[in-house]
C-alpha cells in the first residue's frame, strides 16, 4: 500500500484504456504529438520505447502495460505528456502515452480517498489515490513506482 | 570571483595550489638546491594562508604559516629541504587539505603532530608566532620606494587597503602618503570606489619580492611601482604629494616627482598592458577564467544540438534549392563544427595534471614497500577530455600499485636477475589517430603465465591445458576474483581491481592490452578516445532500428556471402582473408521480427584480442555522434552505451561492442549445444 495522496493539487488529466489519470501539473514539462519512436532491444516493455525531446533522449513509457490494458494503435488524439521524476534523488525526464489529454484541473484533498485493495483489476502499490470529480473516479498513478517496478 | 560561494572558490584555489605544491616538494625532493620548485612551494603556501584567513579557513591558515615559515627559511638559506623535511612537508600539505576540505574531521592530534616534527627539524625552539616581527638587520637594510594604486573596486572585493599598509609598515620603518589627485569632485564621489593612492617610503632589510608579496593578492589589478633608493637619498627621501603630506617633514618634492605621479593618477582602468616588469611574474595565469565544469558540460550539449540540428537542415535541402539557402547553410556548416572543435579543446587538458598525482603515489609506496622506484613520464602534453582525466585516476592508480607491488621485484632480486637495483615505471601518452594511448611499463619480473594458467583453471575460467595466447592468457587477470598475489598486501592483491579497471576503461570506451616478457617487466597499454561527448560512428540498420557501431572498433565490412547465409545457424564463421573470424546475427541479438535484405553486410569489430563479424540488414555510412546518455530506467540494458540523435531528429541506440560480443559468447555455446 502506498501513501494515499490526500493534499488538494492541481493535475493534469488524460484518457488511457478508457479511464481517467490525474498527473501534478506541476511535474509534466510540455505537451507533445507523437514523434518518431526508437525501439530499445532488450529493454523492460513499459520502457521499449526512446524519443528524442529537444535534443534530449528520454524513454517514452506506456502505462497500459502497468494496467493490463489492450495497447490500441495512436489516434488523431494521441499524445505524449513529457513528464519530470526523481529516481533515486535524481530528476530524470520521461514520455508518458496518454490517448487523449483533457484540461488542467484542481484535485480537492477531501475528495480523494484510499485505493480500495478489493474491487480493482490493479496493483494497489501503483496508485496513489482515486479522486472524485462529478460522477467520474479520477486514477492517481505513482509514476515512479509504476517505472521502477519490474 | 564576482559569484558563489567565495569558499567554494577558495577550495577549488586551494586544491590547485595543494597540488602545485605537491609537485614543487617532489621535485625539491630530487634537486634540493633547485630554487624554483622552494619559490614554487613557498608562493602556494602563502596564498593558502593569505585566501585562506580572508575565508575564514583560520584553522588552515595558522596551520600553514608554521609550514611557510620553515619555506621562508629555506629559501633564506638557513634552512636545508632535507628528505626528512620533505617527509614532514608532504604530510602537513595532507593536513592542510583536510583543514581546508572538512575542517570539522580534522585531526588536530596529528596536526599539532606534524608541527612538533617540523620544530624537530627545523631546530628552532619555537615557532615564530608571527611571520613579520622579524629583526632589523642594519646592514641589509635598503629604502624602497612603493607606489601603488589599487583598482577602483577593490574595497567591493573585500580588499582593506589599511591592512595592505599595516603590512607595508611591519616589514620597517614607513612613511605612509596618500596621494589624493584621483579623488573627484564631491558630487561625483563614489564612496564605495578607492580614489586615493599611495606612496610608501620604506626602509626594511626585507628583499623587493617580500614587499612584492604583500600585493600578492591584488596584484592583477594595482598599479604597483617599486622603486630604490639609494642610502644617501633615503635619508631625505620625501613623497610626492604635498597635499596631506602629514608624514612627511622632509624637504619639498622635487618638481619631476609630482609629473610622475600624475600619468598614474589618471582614473583610466589599468589594464595588462600597462603593468610594470613585476606583475606579471607573480601570478602568470591572470587571461584564464574559472568556469564549473557544469557550464562546459551545459555548452556541449548545446552545441551537439546544434550539430544535429545543422544536419537535419541539410537533410531537408534538396538539390532543387535555392543556391543562396544553401550557401547560408554551409556557411552555418562552418561556424558549427568551428564551435564543436572550440568547445570541445576548451575540455581537453593535460594528462599532465593526471600523471603528476601518481609521483607522490610511487614516492609513497615505494617507501612503504621498501623498494626503490623511480617513476619516469613522457607526453604529459597530450591532451585529453576533463571528465576522462577524472576517471581515469582510479584506474591507474591500481595499475600502478600493482607494477609497484607485485611487478617490481626488491632490489636484491634485481640485482641477482642482471638489472639495476633501482625499479622503473613508466608512464606515457601519445596521440594515435582519434585515440589516445596511455602507457604504464615497468621493468619488473613480468606476468607469470604459468601463475595465472593455473589460477585461471582452478577457478574454471579455462579447461585444463586448453591453447592459449598471451594475449588471451593476460586477458584473464581482467576477470573478477582473479588474483595470483599469494599474499595479501595493504597496497594490491585483495582481488578485486583489475576487473574494476577493465569496467572502467570499457565505460569510458576504451581498451586495454597487456604485454609482458617474462623477467623483462609489463606493459599495460589504454586506448582511450580523446573525449566523451562525441564519438565517429559507422550508421547501420538491423531490421527497421538504426544503430551505431564506435568507428574505432571497425575494421572492414564485408558481403555476407550467399552460402554461409544458406547454412544458417550450423557454421556460423567467416573466411576473411585465411583467417576464421566468427560473426553475429544482430538481427538474433536484437530480436528482430521483420524479414532480412536479400543481402546481408558484416562489420568485421575488433574488441580487444578478438574479431567478431557483425551481421546487419545495411551499412548506411559514417556518422559523426554526439552521445547522450540513457537514463536510468535503460541501466540494465547492457548492449548499449548510449543514444544519439540522427539527422531526421529520430534517436539511434550506439552499441556497447564488448557487450555485445561478451553476450553472443554466451550465445554462441548454447546454439552449439542445442
Amino acid at each position: 500500500m502506498t501513501v494515499t495522496e490526500t493534499r488538494s493539487f492541481e493535475a493534469l488529466t488524460l484518457g488511457l484504456g478508457g479511464e481517467i489519470f490525474a498527473i501534478d501539473a506541476n511535474s509534466v514539462h510540455e505537451i507533445l504529438d507523437i514523434v518518431p519512436q526508437t525501439e530499445v532491444p532488450g529493454a523492460p516493455p513499459l520502457v521499449s520505447h526512446l524519443i528524442n525531446v529537444r535534443g534530449k533522449v528520454v524513454p517514452l513509457a506506456d502505462l497500459r502495460i502497468r494496467f493490463g490494458m489492450d495497447r490500441t494503435p495512436p489516434t488523431i488524439d494521441t499524445r505524449i505528456v513529457v513528464v519530470e521524476i526523481l529516481l533515486d534523488g535524481e530528476p530524470t525526464v520521461v514520455g508518458l502515452l496518454a490517448d487523449k489529454v483533457h484540461e488542467v484541473t484542481s484535485i480537492a484533498g477531501a475528495s480523494i480517498e484510499e485505493t480500495p485493495d478489493i474491487g480493482m483489476r490493479w496493483n494497489p502499490d501503483l496508485i496513489k489515490g482515486i479522486g472524485k470529480r462529478g460522477d467520474d473516479f479520477i486514477v492517481i498513478p505513482d509514476i515512479v513506482r509504476i517505472v521502477t517496478t519490474h | 570571483m564576482t559569484a558563489g560561494d567565495p569558499g567554494q572558490i577558495f577550495r577549488e584555489e586551494a586544491a590547485e595550489l595543494l597540488a602545485d605544491l605537491e609537485a614543487a616538494l617532489l621535485q625539491l625532493e630530487q634537486n634540493p638546491t633547485d630554487r624554483e620548485p622552494l619559490d614554487t612551494a613557498f608562493r602556494a603556501l602563502h596564498t593558502i594562508k593569505g585566501s585562506g584567513s580572508m575565508f575564514g579557513f583560520e584553522g588552515a591558515a595558522s596551520f600553514t604559516h608554521h609550514l611557510e615559515s620553515a619555506f621562508d627559511r629555506m629559501r633564506k638559506g638557513e634552512l636545508a629541504a632535507t628528505p626528512a623535511m620533505i617527509g614532514i612537508a608532504l604530510a602537513a600539505k595532507d593536513h592542510i587539505r583536510i583543514l581546508i576540505d572538512d575542517p570539522a574531521s580534522a585531526d588536530a592530534a596529528a596536526g599539532d603532530g606534524i608541527l612538533a616534527r617540523l620544530v624537530e627539524q627545523s631546530g628552532s625552539a619555537t615557532l615564530s608566532a608571527c611571520p613579520r616581527q622579524e629583526h632589523d638587520d642594519a646592514e641589509r637594510r635598503a629604502s624602497w620606494r612603493v607606489r601603488f594604486r589599487l583598482a577602483p573596486d577593490v574595497l567591493e572585493r573585500g580588499t582593506n587597503p589599511l591592512l595592505l599598509l599595516d603590512e607595508l609598515r611591519e616589514l620597517g620603518e614607513a612613511e605612509v602618503v596618500a596621494l589624493t589627485d584621483g579623488v573627484p569632485p564631491l558630487e561625483e564621489l563614489e564612496p564605495t570606489r578607492c580614489h586615493i593612492a599611495w606612496d610608501v617610503i620604506l626602509t626594511t632589510a626585507h628583499p623587493r619580492s617580500t614587499i612584492e608579496d604583500v600585493f600578492i593578492f591584488v596584484i592583477d589589478e594595482t598599479e604597483l611601482t617599486i622603486e630604490p633608493l639609494s642610502a644617501s637619498a633615503s635619508a631625505s627621501a620625501s613623497v610626492s604629494a604635498p597635499v596631506l603630506a602629514m608624514a612627511s617633514d622632509g624637504p619639498a618634492p622635487s618638481p619631476q616627482e609630482p609629473l610622475d605621479a600624475v600619468p598614474q593618477a589618471r582614473p583610466s582602468a589599468p589594464s595588462k598592458a600597462e603593468a610594470g616588469p613585476e606583475k606579471g611574474r607573480a601570478q602568470p595565469a591572470t587571461n584564464s577564467i574559472r568556469v564549473p565544469a557544469e557550464r562546459l558540460d551545459d555548452l556541449m550539449d548545446q552545441v551537439g544540438e546544434l550539430v544535429i540540428a545543422h544536419a537535419r537542415l541539410k537533410q531537408l535541402i534538396s538539390d532543387g534549392v535555392d543556391l543562396q539557402i544553401k550557401s547560408v547553410t554551409e556557411e552555418i556548416e562552418r561556424l558549427s563544427n568551428g564551435l564543436r572543435d572550440i568547445t570541445m579543446g576548451i575540455r581537453m587538458v593535460p594528462v599532465e595534471s593526471l600523471f603528476g598525482r601518481f609521483r607522490r603515489l610511487v614516492r609513497d609506496l615505494s617507501q612503504e614497500l621498501g623498494k626503490d622506484v623511480v617513476l619516469t613520464m613522457s607526453g604529459e602534453e597530450t591532451e585529453l577530455d576533463k571528465t576522462m582525466i577524472e576517471r581515469l585516476n582510479d584506474p591507474l592508480v591500481h595499475i600502478i600499485r600493482n607494477s609497484l607491488d607485485h611487478g617490481l621485484e626488491p632490489a636484491a632480486d634485481r640485482v641477482a636477475a642482471g638489472k639495476p637495483p633501482q625499479g622503473r615505471i613508466h608512464l606515457s601518452a601519445r596521440h594515435a589517430g582519434t585515440r589516445v594511448l596511455m602507457t604504464i611499463r615497468d621493468d619488473g619480473r613480468g606476468l607469470d603465465r604459468d601463475r595465472i594458467r593455473a589460477k585461471a583453471e582452478e577457478q574454471d575460467l579455462i579447461p585444463p591445458g586448453a591453447k592459449l595466447s598471451d594475449a588471451e592468457l593476460f586477458q584473464l587477470i581482467f576477470h573478477p576474483g582473479f588474483s595470483t598475489a599469494r599474499t595479501l598486501t595493504s597496497v594490491s592483491g585483495r582481488g578485486i581491481g583489475m576487473d574494476v579497471v577493465k569496467r572502467t576503461i570499457d565505460g569510458l570506451r576504451g581498451t586495454i592490452e597487456v604485454s609482458s616478457t617474462a623477467g623483462g617487466g609489463t606493459e599495460i597499454t589504454l586506448g582511450l578516445p580523446l573525449t566523451l561527448a562525441i564519438i565517429d560512428g559507422l550508421l547501420v540498420r538491423v531490421g527497421q532500428g538504426r544503430y551505431v557501431i564506435p568507428l574505432f572498433a571497425v575494421e572492414e565490412c564485408v558481403e555476407l556471402p550467399p552460402d554461409v547465409e544458406r547454412r544458417h545457424a550450423n557454421r556460423n564463421f567467416l573466411n576473411i582473408r585465411g583467417a576464421l573470424v566468427p560473426f553475429l546475427r544482430l538481427r538474433d541479438s536484437f530480436g528482430v521480427r521483420h524479414p532480412p535484405d536479400l543481402y546481408q553486410k558484416v562489420v568485421i569489430i575488433s574488441s580487444g584480442d578478438k574479431r567478431v563479424g557483425l551481421v546487419v540488414d545495411q551499412v548506411l555510412g559514417d556518422h559523426q555522434t554526439v552521445i547522450k546518455s540513457m537514463s536510468k530506467l535503460h541501466a540494465d540494458v547492457a548492449n548499449f552505451s548510449g543514444a544519439t540523435i540522427l539527422g531526421d531528429g529520430s534517436v539511434a541506440l550506439i552499441m556497447d561492442i564488448a557487450q555485445i560480443v561478451a553476450a553472443g559468447q554466451i550465445q554462441e555455446p548454447r546454439r552449439e549445444a542445442s
